[in-house]
């Protein structure tokens, strides 16, 4: 199907030229987008991909929309995401590592990057700096927040884009999504749980498996964390365990500071 | 004429992670051949010091995008075997069954989207979409299949939630796991297409001896646990498994290197194959003799077929496990877990080879050491050494660049290699 025949309430659908690009991650954000595979052909078909090195060989530097997955951890990674800005008009944040840091950014927490490298290479010289979302580097478009992204997140956000409507986020947390998943609170199963804290649109992924939330996806809108501190001492949790989940992704940044200051108090 | 090339690949596409591929040859003599891999550290062993021992799983799932279920269940093992915890048999069923549904999933993903468009001389599967419609929407059926079960056991294709130390935090429906099985007999007759489809490709002739590891099995083709072996013929416990990996750094090189009575080592499908032919199916082993394919064969482009015959393998095992799972009823999800200070090693197959976490912990659980060697991390040193070799057998047959070039990119393909795993 070519682009002038593509038409959306009588309006001209563009085909955007789309490219993927990661830089330090597990790439899962990426495989995502291909296990899919239910949709897979009509996510691609709203597409023109130019540049997916996962997939495919044929590679070009012209692209409308730059998907990013991963955080910044070397001064070449910074180099390259500043030369995928300068040529995208549209740069995305693919997951948590390229929203946040991710994982990647719990090394920072030692406020000693020698200490990190001995530990995994000895004295073997090896190249790093810390871990920082791509925010940090350059001006972000849209993100896509979760630790996978969730393909259907991912699809309403991509034809909206193509569509030109604008794109939204829910500001509630996932404890809305999980009660009207009907879910038995994991407190009450006794398990802690971010859920009350973190932003929804992922339907509650963990939650309605029994698995207590981590705030992959960052903070809900006016996140109560001093609230959720309580309940969680309510049930027998500790703050080593709630800080655990604030940190794990790097949503929570700002919390954990004041978190690590309450603490000690 | 004699070969003169230089040939440089940044960024070989269509495996996962970054690593590039150089070869220089001059009037028919390598001057210089090698694999570099340039991916960025994560420091996953440091990250996860002073955690608590729930946060190993959860956190090392995330090591890789393409076998997070393989890491979780061997952080999982690493756990237990520290604290002494023995799985019971349904939770040891599940986690087997998990483990095979992302090893059919990968595989499958490899082996049509990665491997498949060299041998028809594509760039990538997407112009197959409108050519052979019928091989991409039996690629995408087998690996939805694999995803769906992914999804129903352990929660989610990618990064795992119901997969806990002591068992899962909640079971599939009897029904669900009905519907997986009529699905899974449903895939016998895709894999007996894609073994057709594979057997109109014609194979590289090249062989490099290699040492082969994988796990040991006894009853069964391995995939959990066990002793380690080599087709060299070394033996060893799973808690001795650096005495397997022996890791050491080289300049051109962020992941280590591993080696054991040679140079290199393989580890992979191909290994597990070479090391427990006689313990696969009946019906798996007959895919592998279409191909001819018998141990120890020392063709690292077989590590494709391996793979096609690792397919049939586990979903003929998957169908028995979900007929025995269906015949009893269901027990308690998951044991408690008591923290103690110790040791533990999880050793467990993964789709490229086998994955060793190691975990010490302080009284309280808290993690004071921890160590992962992955299956790329191991097979990097046989890639470069391959590379070389490969180099030296296309000057003296006075191969084309291009030639070269595309049996280079093949060649590091056939591993396919989870580089950012490599480097974690």
């Amino acid at each position: 199907m070519t682009a002038r025949e593509r038409t959306y309430l009588g309006v001209p659908v563009s085909k955007p030229r789309a490219a993927f690009f990661e830089f330090t991650s597990c790439e899962g954000c990426q495989l995502q987008l291909l296990n899919n595979e239910a949709t897979l052909l009509d996510f691609l078909s709203l597409l023109t991909i130019v540049n997916f090195r996962e997939a495919m060989t044929e590679a070009s530097d012209e692209y409308d929309i730059a998907f990013v997955e991963g955080s910044i951890t070397r001064d070449d990674e910074a180099k390259q995401l500043k030369a995928i800005r300068g040529r995208a008009k549209t740069l995305v944040a693919v997951g948590s590592c390229a929203c946040f840091g991710g994982v990647n950014q719990l090394k920072n927490r030692f406020n000693d990057l020698a200490w990190v490298k001995e530990q995994v290479y000895g004295s073997h010289a090896i190249d790093t700096r810390e871990a920082v979302p791509l925010s940090a580097i350059v001006p972000v478009d849209l993100s896509i927040y979760g630790c996978p992204i969730k393909k259907e997140e991912v699809e309403r956000v991509v034809t909206n884009l193509v569509l030109g409507k604008s794109i939204d986020y829910p500001r509630y947390p996932v404890c809305m999504e999980c009660k009207a998943n009907h879910n038995v609170c994991l407190f009450d199963l006794g398990e802690p749980c971010l859920g009350p804290v973190t932003r929804a649109g992922c339907d509650s992924w963990c939650p309605s498996n029994r698995f207590g939330c981590w705030g992959c996806r960052g903070p809900a809108e006016a996140a109560n964390v001093r609230q959720l501190r309580q309940i969680m001492h309510e049930h027998g949790f500790s703050d080593e365990q709630l800080l655990d989940r604030l940190e794990c992704f790097g949503g929570f940044a700002d919390y954990v500071t004041e978190l690590k200051r309450a603490a000690k108090e | 004429m004699k070969v003169s090339c230089n040939i440089k690949v940044n960024h070989l596409s269509r495996v996962e992670g970054h690593g590039n591929i150089r070869i220089r040859i001059k009037d028919g003599e390598v001057l210089e051949a090698g694999w570099d891999v340039v991916e960025t550290p994560r420091f996953f062993e440091a990250m996860l010091v002073g955690k608590l021992w729930e946060n190993a799983p959860w956190i090392c799932g995330r090591i890789c995008g393409i076998c997070s279920i393989g890491h979780t269940l061997a952080s999982i093992r690493a756990v237990e075997n520290a604290f002494g915890i023995t799985p019971d048999r349904q939770t040891e069923r599940l986690r087997l069954l998990l483990k095979h549904m992302e090893t059919l999933q990968s595989h499958i993903l490899h082996l049509y989207f990665l491997a498949a468009p060299d041998f028809l001389q594509l760039g990538s599967v997407l112009p197959l979409i409108a050519s052979h419609p019928e091989v991409v929407q039996r690629a995408t059926r087998l690996k939805l299949l694999a995803n769906d079960a992914c999804d129903i056991i352990g929660g989610r294709r990618l990064h795992p939630t119901r997969t806990v130390v002591g068992g899962f935090t909640m079971l599939p429906e009897k029904s669900q796991l009905a519907q997986l099985k009529a699905r899974l007999e449903a895939a016998l007759p895709d894999l007996t297409k894609t073994a057709e489809l594979f057997q109109t490709f014609t194979l590289p002739d090249f062989v490099r001896e290699a040492e082969f590891v994988s796990l040991k099995g006894k009853n069964q083709y391995p995939f959990i646990g066990g002793e380690l072996v080599s087709s060299d013929g070394v033996v060893r416990a799973e808690d001795d498994y650096l005495q397997m990996t022996n890791e050491y750094m080289v300049d051109h090189s962020t992941s280590k290197w591993s080696r054991l009575s040679r140079q290199s080592l393989a580890t992979g499908a191909l290994a597990r194959l070479n090391n427990n032919f006689a313990l696969l199916y009946p019906g798996a082993r007959e895919i592998a003799a279409v191909f001819g394919l018998q141990p120890v064969n020392h063709n690292p482009f077989m590590n494709n077929i391996a793979q096609l015959v690792e397919c049939v393998q586990v979903v003929m095992d998957s169908i028995a496990i979900t007929s025995e799972l269906l015949a009893g009823s269901w027990q308690k999800p998951r044991q408690p877990v008591v923290p103690k200070a110790g040791r533990g090693v999880g050793a467990v197959e993964v789709p490229r080879g086998i994955l060793y976490h190691a975990y010490e912990f302080d009284q309280a659980g808290r993690i004071t050491r921890a160590d992962c060697i992955i299956p790329t991390s191991q097979n990097n040193a046989n890639i470069h050494y391959d590379l070389i070799e490969l180099a030296r057998q296309s000057a003296a047959r006075q191969k084309p660049d291009a030639e070269i070039q595309r049996l280079a990119e093949m060649l590091v393909r056939a591993y396919d290699p989870c580089i950012s795993c490599s480097v974690h």
